[in-house]
């Protein structure tokens, strides 16, 4: 037992996950691209043409995962700031901050192609309707939580500003996720669901999982990435980053 | 098999604008955030290295 918490906070300095996030990438990347691929070649070639919708269902199978990535990587952004703001780990905080540009791009996306599936089958680009206006709240929040941060100078002042901010903010997902059975919205309901049968045909649902299993990936990927990109500006100072083969070469 | 050309195939069923313009968002910005990402590691790196220079030509002097 003692030996594996030694083991966990070992890798909560910023020296030893170094090394570590970059053995890892790759691995992400591969899983990323594997998923990717089986998930377009389901989305396009094998999930049949809707008997509504015809070809413009299409969308879901980015927009789905594109949504729920942007509130899920909301939850953990969250989760590492509120650890960084209880433990005082620098590392925790680091790991929030490099997932806020990505949650962010993942809401723009699923504005963006929540709007392009709107038009054809609703009529409209957009509506301030509970679901689209809580979703455009998401990507203000990660926005705010962006430019809190870049606006303090110190950065541990910097990452506990942010960490209230981030968990304030977290009161928004699950308003997001119910809005549809809250309020009476354009959105439908939500498609798949823990307690009943999905209500589409099954390689519409497996395209949609694996494309979700795409976008998980590479948000990890991209996020491990840019905390290694962070660890070196914020760490600088710092003897094991000095003596970095890649510093040196 | 849904297509029966490469044709139809874009063409998305009349949908082509919506599908289309989704998916090559989602193409476009995950091609270029980790562009972004790997560009900002490198100035980092490059950063770092000035610096470790600048501290060994002050340590040069007499």
């Amino acid at each position: 037992m003692s030996n594996s918490i030694i083991h966990w906070f070992k890798f909560a300095s910023p020296a030893s996950f170094y090394p570590l996030a970059g053995r890892m990438i790759p691995w992400f990347w591969l899983l990323a691209a594997a998923f990717g691929l089986s998930g377009l070649w389901l989305s396009f070639f094998v999930a049949p043409t809707d008997a509504v919708q015809g070809d413009g269902y299409r969308i879901i199978f980015v927009h789905v995962p594109a949504s729920w990535m942007s509130m899920f990587i909301y939850l953990v952004m969250a989760a590492w700031a509120g650890l960084g703001l209880v433990f005082n780990t620098r590392l925790s905080s680091m790991m929030a901050q490099a997932l806020a540009p990505t949650g962010a791009l993942m809401a723009f996306l699923s504005l963006w192609t929540g709007s392009f599936w709107g038009k054809p089958m609703w009529g409209t680009w957009w509506i301030w309707d509970a679901r689209l206006t809580s979703e455009l709240i998401l990507l203000f929040l990660y926005v705010g939580f962006i430019a809190l941060q870049a606006s303090i100078d110190d950065p541990r002042r910097a990452d506990k500003a942010g960490a209230i901010l981030a968990l304030v903010g977290s009161v928004n997902v699950p308003i997001i996720y119910f809005s549809v059975k809250w309020w009476n919205t354009l959105h439908q309901g939500s498609t798949v669901s823990l307690t009943k049968a999905p209500a589409m045909a099954h390689t519409m649902l497996l395209g949609m999982l694996l494309m979700a299993l795409c976008f998980w990936m590479y948000a990890i990927a991209v996020a491990l990435q840019r905390v290694r990109a962070i660890i070196l500006e914020r760490e600088s100072h710092a003897e094991w980053v000095r003596e970095l083969k890649e510093v040196l070469a | 098999m849904n297509w029966n050309s490469p044709a139809e195939f874009f063409a998305m069923g009349g949908y082509a604008l919506y599908v289309w313009s989704s998916f090559g968002m989602c193409a476009l910005l995950l091609a270029l955030e980790p562009a972004l990402v790997r560009h900002r590691h490198l100035a980092a790196l490059g950063n770092l290295r000035r610096q470790l220079r600048a501290e060994q030509l002050d340590g040069e002097k007499p």
